[in-house]
C-alpha cells in the first residue's frame, strides 16, 4: 500500500493539535519545541511532494480517494502544479511563524499553538481538496481558528476586527454553499448520480445565464478573501489587531485562497461567465492596485500600511490571473508565492519592532537602523522584495504579471504599472521614517538588535527571496503544464458553448463525453511538450 | 582573449557577497583592499577583452555568453546573458577604470567613517550592477542592472541616513527613477509583444526587417527615453540629481557623474537602430538634450554649493550627450560620455579634496585663495575645468565639438545654437567656481583654516591620473580637420552603431564651427574672470539690478516646489481625503450599517420570542386570521 503522503501533510498538524491536548499547559517551552518539531516535520514531508512531482502531466497527483459520507461526498484529494507551491508555502512558513511567536505570545501558549495547527490543516485542506464538499468544509473550518487567533491574542479593537472578518467572510461563503447545492442538484438531474467531484463539474457545460449567478456566488466568496476592492476593509483591521503570527499566515497564505479558488473552481467551471465579467473584474483590480497603494501611502500604523500594500499587490496578482494567458497566470501564481514571502516577512519585521517598542505607529520610530543594523539589512531586503527589485523574487513575478496584463489589455497594464512607483513610494517612505533619520524617541535607544532566534527565522525567507529571484526556473517549470491545462479548459469550453448557443432552446447544462476529454488532453500534452 | 569576459561583473559581485557576510569581522584595511582589488581585476579582464575584441572580425560580433535561462513563461523568454561588443567594451573600461580610481580615492576619503565596510560593500555592489547594465545582451538583463544601480544610488545617497536630508534625497532619487522605469518597462513590453524577444541583436534585425511600423517605433523609443530621462537626469525627471549630492563625494563622482547617470545615453546608443528608424523620437531626444543642457547650466550659474554646481553641470553635459544621440551622431554622444567620465569624476574628486581639506565646507563663498594650500588639488581641478570648458587640446573640446558639428551638419541649427550658448555658460560657471575657490581673498571659517591640509596620496594619485586622462582621452577621436581617419573611437563603434546617413561638411565650415566653439569658451572664461577677479562687484550689482531673475535661478526655477505641490502633496492630501471619507465612511459605513441593521432586526424579532406559549399562540392566531383574510378577499 502506498503511503498517503498528502493526507500526512494535511493532517500532521491536526495530529499535533490533538497531541497538545495531553500536554500540560504550564510546560510552555516543551509546547513550543514540540510545535516547532511538528511543523518542521510537516515541511520536510511536504518536500517529498516537490521532489516527486511529475511536471509533465496536468492530472492531479498524489491522489487519495475514499468514501466518506456518501451521496457524492467523498474524501478526494490531490495536487497539481498550481496547488503544489501554495502548500509548500504554507508548510514552509509555519515553523517560521512558530519561531516568531516564541516570546511574542505569552498567554495561553497551548491554545495559540493548537489554533495555529488547526489553521494549517484547514489551509492545506483547501489546497488539496478535489471534492466540492470537502473543499467547503476546510474553507469554513479555517475560519474558526483564525477567529480565535485574532479574538484572543489580538490588540485593542480585536472584537470589532474579528466580527468584521467573520461577517465579511461568512457572507461570501454562504452564497457559495448555496451555489454548491445548486450545482449538486443539477448534476444529479443530468446524470442520475450524485457527485461533488470537481472533475465531473469541469465536464459539465452550464448555460451561460446560469453560470452568471453561480460565478457571482463563488466569485464573491473568493473576492472577499483576496480581498478585492471594494471588499478590502476587513483586512487592515484584521491585520492591525492580529498577533504577528496571525498576520503572517493571513497575509502569506489566507489571502491566496481566494485567488486559488478562482483558478480551481470559478475559472474552469464558469468560463463563459468569467468572460462576461472580465471587464468589471479588470477595472476592480486596477482600482485595487492604485487605491491600495495610495491608502498605504498615508497610513500612520506600519501594520495597516503593509495591509493596504497587500490590497495593492493582490490587485496585481488577480489582474494578471484575469489576463487569461500563460504569462499572466504563471506570473500571478509566482507572485502569490512572492507576496507570501515578502509580506509575511514584512509582518515579521513589524512584529520584531513591536516586541521592542509595543507600538506600531510610524511617528514613534526614527533612526532605528543605528540601533539595529542587522535588522535594518533584513528589513531592507524584505522591502526591496516587495518593491520588485530585480535579483529578488518580486521582480520575476511582477514583470510576468505586468506582461501578461499588457498582452491582454494595454490600458489596464499602463495603469497597473504605476504599482512599481507607488510601492517604492510607500515602502521607502515608511522605511525612511521608521529606520532612518535622527533618533527622536528615546525608547529607540534601548532597542536591541536581532537575537539568534530572529535571525534564524528571517534567514530562510531571505535566501528563498534571492533564489526565487535569481533562478526562478526551479519553481516555474513545475507550473507550466498545469497552467496550460487550465487555460485549455477555459478556452475549450468556450468553443463548445458557442456550438450549443446556436441551438434554439439551450439547456441549462450539457455533459462532455469523457472520451472527448481524454483525447483533447492527450493532444495538449503533445502541444505543451 | 575574450573567453572570460563574462567574469567582469562577477568579481565585484563575489566581493560584495564576502563583504555582506563577513565584512563586519574583517579588518578595515583588508576590506578596502579586497574592494579595490575586485574592481581592478575586472578592469584587467576588461582590458584583455578589449584587446581581444580589436582582433575579432565584425562578423563574430557580438560575443554572447548565455549563463542560464532565467525567466521563461509563455512568450516571455529572458535569459541571463551577457555580451561583449565595442559599445559594452568601452563602457566596461570606463566603469571599471574610473571605478577603480574612485575606489582608491575612497580609501583616503572615507578613512574615518564608521560605515567604512558598508560603504565599500555598496560601492562593489554598484560596480556589479553597472556592469550588468552595460553588458546585458537583452533588455531584461539591462533592466536588472538599471534597477540595481538605482538601488545602489539610493543606498549611497542615503549613506549617512541619520541625516534627514540624506535619507530624503535617497528616497527621492529612487522614486523619481521608478517613474522612468515604469515607462521603460512598458517599452520593453511593447518590444516583447511585437518582436517577441528582448535580445538586442534580434530587435535590431527585426526592425531592419520591418517588424514594427514607424509610429510604433516612435512610441517605444519615447517610452525608453522617458526611462533614460529618469536615470540620466534630464527634463522632466532631473530633480533628483542635485539632491543626490547628499551622498559621499566619491559616490557623486562615480555614480552621479561618470557612470550611472550616463546609463540613459548608453541605452539610447544601444537602441540606436530603433531611434534612427523612428526619426521623430530622435528629434525629441535632441531637443530635450539641448533644452536640458541650457536649463541646467543656467541653474549652475548662481549656486554656492560647490557640489551642486557640479551636479547641474553633469545634467547639462548629459544634455550634450543626448544632443549627440538625437542628431544621429551616437558615436559622438558616446565619445562625450567617455571623456566626461574622466573630467567630471576628476572635478568631483578634486572638489571632494577641497571639501576634505576644509573639514566638510561646501559653500564656495567661504572658500577663496586656496590654490597655495592645495598644490595638487588646484592644478588638477583646473585641468578638469579647462577640459569641460572646451578649450582646445583637452578631451572635452574634442567630444563637445564632435557633437556640435554633427548637430550643425544635420541641419539642427536651433539645437546647435543652444549647444553653443550652453558652452558659454559652462565656461563661465566652471571658472566662477575656480575663481571663487582658489583665487581672491580667503573667506574661510577660522575652524576650517586650522585643519587646512592637502589630501593624502590615496586621494591625490587618482586625481593626477584622472587629470592625465582628462587631457589625453580626446585624442582617440580626433575631428576630420586634423586628419581623415583619426577618429578611432567612431570607427571602433561602427559595428554597433548603424550610421543611417553621414553628412559631410566642407573643411571650411568645420573650421568655422571649431573656431566658434573655441571663441565662446574663451568668452565664458573671460567674463568669469572679469566678474570674480577683476571687478568682484559686478555680480552683486547684477543681482541688485535683476533680483527677480537671480531669485528664480537661485531657487532653481522653483521646479521642486511646483512638483511637490502638483504631485506629491496633492497625492497625499487626496489620499487622506479618500481614506477618511470613502474607506472609513462609505465602505465601512455599509459594513457597520449592515451589522447594525441586522442587530436591529434581531432585537425587534427578539421581542416576539418571549418564551410564553400563550404569546406564540396569539401570534399564530393572528397569522391565521391574516392569511384567511388574504385568501378570502
Amino acid at each position: 500500500m502506498e503511503i498517503p503522503i498528502l493526507s500526512i501533510v494535511t493532517f500532521l498538524p491536526l495530529a499535533g493539535a490533538l497531541l497538545f491536548i495531553f500536554v500540560n499547559r504550564d510546560k510552555e517551552n516543551l509546547l513550543r519545541y514540540l510545535a516547532l518539531i511538528i511543523s518542521i516535520a510537516t515541511f520536510i514531508v511536504s518536500l517529498y511532494l516537490y521532489f516527486n512531482f511529475n511536471a509533465q502531466t496536468p492530472d492531479p497527483q498524489f491522489v487519495e480517494k475514499g468514501p466518506w459520507i456518501g451521496y457524492g461526498i467523498n474524501y478526494h484529494i490531490g495536487i497539481d502544479g498550481i496547488s503544489l507551491y501554495l502548500i509548500l508555502l504554507t508548510t514552509f512558513l509555519m515553523p517560521i511563524v512558530i519561531l516568531s511567536s516564541w516570546t511574542y505570545i505569552q498567554k495561553r501558549v497551548k491554545e495559540y499553538l493548537i489554533f495555529m495547527f488547526l489553521l494549517q490543516t484547514g489551509i492545506v485542506g483547501v489546497f488539496v481538496s478535489l471534492n466540492l464538499f470537502l473543499f467547503y468544509v476546510f474553507w469554513e473550518a479555517m475560519l474558526i481558528p483564525m477567529y480565535f487567533l485574532i479574538g484572543i491574542w489580538g490588540g485593542k479593537r480585536k472584537i470589532y476586527a474579528t466580527v468584521k472578518f467573520v461577517l465579511f467572510t461568512m457572507l461570501g461563503s454562504l452564497l457559495m454553499l448555496v451555489a454548491i447545492f445548486y450545482l449538486y442538484n443539477l448534476f444529479y438531474k443530468a446524470t442520475g448520480t450524485y457527485s461533488l467531484n470537481i472533475f465531473d463539474y469541469y465536464r459539465m457545460i452550464l448555460n451561460p445565464s446560469v453560470q452568471v449567478w453561480l460565478f457571482l456566488a463563488f466569485g464573491l466568496a473568493f473576492a472577499i478573501k483576496i480581498p478585492m476592492f471594494p471588499f478590502h476593509t476587513w483586512l487592515p483591521d484584521a491585520h492591525v489587531e492580529a498577533p504577528t503570527g496571525g498576520s503572517v499566515v493571513l497575509a502569506a497564505v489566507l489571502l491566496k485562497l481566494g485567488a486559488y479558488g478562482f483558478l480551481r473552481f470559478a475559472f474552469p467551471m464558469f468560463p463563459d461567465a468569467l468572460q462576461k465579467f472580465l471587464p468589471i473584474l479588470g477595472v476592480l483590480c486596477v482600482i485595487g492596485i492604485i487605491y491600495g497603494g495610495l491608502m498605504a501611502l498615508i497610513q500612520k500604523d506600519v501594520k495597516s500600511l503593509v495591509a493596504y500594500s497587500s490590497v495593492s499587490h493582490m490587485g496585481l496578482i488577480m489582474l494578471a490571473i484575469f489576463a487569461l494567458n500563460m504569462e499572466g497566470i504563471v506570473g500571478g501564481i509566482y507572485q502569490m508565492l512572492n507576496h507570501g514571502l515578502s509580506t509575511g516577512a514584512l509582518f515579521l519585521c513589524v512584529g520584531i519592532l513591536y516586541e521592542r517598542s509595543h507600538t506600531r505607529m510610524i511617528k514613534d520610530f526614527g533612526g532605528v537602523s543605528k540601533q539595529m543594523p542587522i535588522f535594518s539589512a533584513f528589513f531592507m531586503v524584505c522591502i526591496l522584495s516587495s518593491v520588485g527589485l530585480p535579483g529578488l523574487n518580486g521582480f520575476v513575478g511582477e514583470i510576468l504579471c505586468l506582461f501578461g496584463v499588457f498582452k491582454a489589455n494595454k490600458i489596464l497594464a499602463i495603469l497597473a504599472v504605476t504599482t512599481i512607483i507607488l510601492a517604492a513610494a510607500y515602502l521607502l517612505w515608511m522605511f525612511q521614517r521608521v529606520m532612518q533619520g535622527p533618533i527622536t524617541n528615546d525608547r529607540v535607544r534601548s532597542f536591541k538588535d536581532l537575537n539568534l532566534r530572529e535571525i534564524i527565522f528571517l534567514t530562510p525567507i531571505v535566501i528563498l527571496m534571492f533564489w526565487m529571484g535569481i533562478y526562478p526556473q526551479t519553481f516555474l517549470r513545475k507550473m507550466d503544464v498545469s497552467v496550460a491545462n487550465l487555460l485549455n479548459q477555459v478556452n475549450r469550453k468556450e468553443v463548445i458553448f458557442t456550438k450549443v448557443k446556436k441551438e434554439n432552446n439551450p439547456p441549462s447544462y450539457i455533459l462532455m463525453e469523457k472520451e472527448i476529454k481524454k483525447d483533447s488532453t492527450a493532444k495538449e500534452d503533445k502541444e505543451s511538450q | 582573449m575574450t573567453d572570460y569576459f563574462w567574469l567582469i561583473p562577477f568579481i565585484p559581485a563575489l566581493s560584495t557577497l564576502i563583504l555582506v557576510l563577513f565584512g563586519q569581522k574583517l579588518p578595515k584595511k583588508y576590506v578596502s583592499f579586497q574592494a579595490c582589488f575586485a574592481v581592478f581585476a575586472s578592469f584587467a579582464i576588461s582590458v584583455i577583452s578589449f584587446i581581444g575584441l580589436l582582433q575579432t572580425s565584425h562578423e563574430h560580433l557580438p560575443i554572447i555568453k548565455n549563463l542560464f535561462s532565467w525567466i521563461h513563461a509563455g512568450s516571455f523568454q529572458a535569459d541571463l546573458a551577457l555580451q561583449l561588443d565595442p559599445l559594452s567594451s568601452i563602457m566596461t573600461l570606463v566603469v571599471t577604470g574610473v571605478g577603480f580610481l574612485i575606489h582608491v580615492y575612497s580609501v583616503g576619503y572615507m578613512a574615518d567613517d564608521e560605515g567604512y565596510t558598508r560603504y565599500f560593500t555598496y560601492l562593489n555592489l554598484f560596480t556589479f550592477a553597472m556592469l550588468i547594465l552595460v553588458m546585458g545582451s537583452n533588455l531584461v538583463v539591462m533592466f536588472v542592472g538599471w534597477e540595481g544601480v538605482g538601488l545602489c544610488s539610493y543606498l549611497l545617497i542615503g549613506f549617512w541616513f541619520d541625516k534627514h536630508s540624506a535619507a530624503n534625497a535617497g528616497k527621492k532619487a529612487f522614486i523619481v527613477n521608478r517613474i522612468g522605469d515604469a515607462a521603460f518597462l512598458l517599452g520593453i513590453f511593447f518590444i516583447f509583444t511585437h518582436i517577441g524577444s528582448g535580445e538586442f541583436s534580434v530587435i535590431n534585425a527585426a526592425i531592419g526587417g520591418g517588424a514594427i511600423t514607424q509610429g510604433l517605433a516612435t512610441l517605444i523609443a519615447i517610452l525608453l527615453f522617458v526611462g533614460a530621462t529618469g536615470k540620466s537626469a534630464q527634463i522632466p525627471l532631473y530633480i533628483w540629481l542635485p539632491d543626490a549630492m547628499e551622498g559621499p563625494t566619491p559616490v557623486s563622482a562615480l555614480i552621479h557623474a561618470a557612470t550611472m547617470v550616463t546609463a540613459g545615453v548608453y541605452m539610447v546608443a544601444r537602441m540606436n537602430v530603433l531611434f534612427t528608424f523612428s526619426g521623430s523620437a530622435n528629434s525629441l531626444v535632441a531637443i530635450i538634450g539641448a533644452v536640458t543642457a541650457v536649463f541646467a547650466a543656467t541653474m549652475a550659474l548662481t549656486q554656492n554649493d560647490i557640489k551642486r554646481v557640479l551636479a547641474y553641470s553633469t545634467i547639462s553635459q548629459i544634455g550634450y550627450m543626448f544632443i549627440g544621440c538625437g542628431v544621429g551622431a551616437y558615436a559622438a554622444g558616446m565619445f562625450h560620455l567617455f571623456t566626461h567620465a574622466f573630467f567630471k569624476s576628476l572635478l568631483f574628486l578634486a572638489a571632494g579634496s577641497v571639501i576634505h581639506a576644509l573639514s566638510g565646507e561646501l559653500n564656495m563663498q567661504k572658500m577663496g585663495g586656496l590654490r597655495k594650500y592645495l598644490p595638487l588639488t588646484y592644478p588638477t581641478f583646473l585641468i578638469g575645468a579647462i577640459a569641460i570648458a572646451g578649450i582646445p587640446f583637452l578631451s572635452g573640446f574634442f567630444s563637445k565639438d564632435a557633437i556640435l558639428t554633427s548637430a550643425y551638419a544635420n541641419g539642427q541649427y536651433l539645437v546647435w545654437a543652444l549647444g553653443i550658448f550652453c558652452a558659454v555658460l559652462t565656461a563661465f560657471y566652471m571658472f566662477r567656481l575656480i575663481f571663487l575657490t582658489f583665487f581672491g581673498n580667503e573667506r574661510l571659517e577660522p575652524e576650517a583654516k586650522k585643519h587646512l591640509h592637502e589630501s593624502p596620496p590615496a586621494m591625490t594619485i587618482p586625481l593626477v591620473l584622472l587629470a592625465f586622462f582628462s587631457i589625453v582621452a580626446g585624442y582617440v577621436g580626433l575631428p576630420v580637420v586634423v586628419g581623415k581617419d583619426l577618429n578611432f573611437f567612431g570607427r571602433f563603434l561602427e559595428p554597433v552603431i548603424h550610421q543611417a546617413h553621414e553628412v559631410h561638411l566642407s573643411l571650411g565650415t568645420e573650421w568655422m564651427l571649431i573656431l566658434i566653439s573655441i571663441a565662446v569658451a574663451v568668452t565664458g572664461i573671460f567674463i568669469a574672470w572679469v566678474f570674480y577677479i577683476k571687478n568682484p562687484k559686478i555680480p552683486k550689482n547684477i543681482v541688485a539690478r535683476f533680483p527677480g531673475l537671480y531669485k528664480l535661478l537661485y531657487n532653481k526655477y522653483y521646479v521642486d516646489e511646483i512638483y511637490n505641490t502638483l504631485f506629491v502633496n496633492s497625492t497625499i492630501k487626496g489620499s487622506e481625503i479618500v481614506y477618511d471619507h470613502f474607506d472609513l465612511k462609505v465602505i465601512d459605513g455599509v459594513v457597520n450599517g449592515s451589522a447594525k441593521t441586522t442587530n436591529f432586526f434581531g432585537k425587534v424579532l427578539s421581542y416576539f420570542q418571549t418564551g410564553y406559549i400563550k404569546d406564540y399562540a396569539l401570534i399564530f392566531l393572528l397569522g391565521v386570521i391574516l392569511l384567511l383574510g388574504y385568501l378570502l378577499f
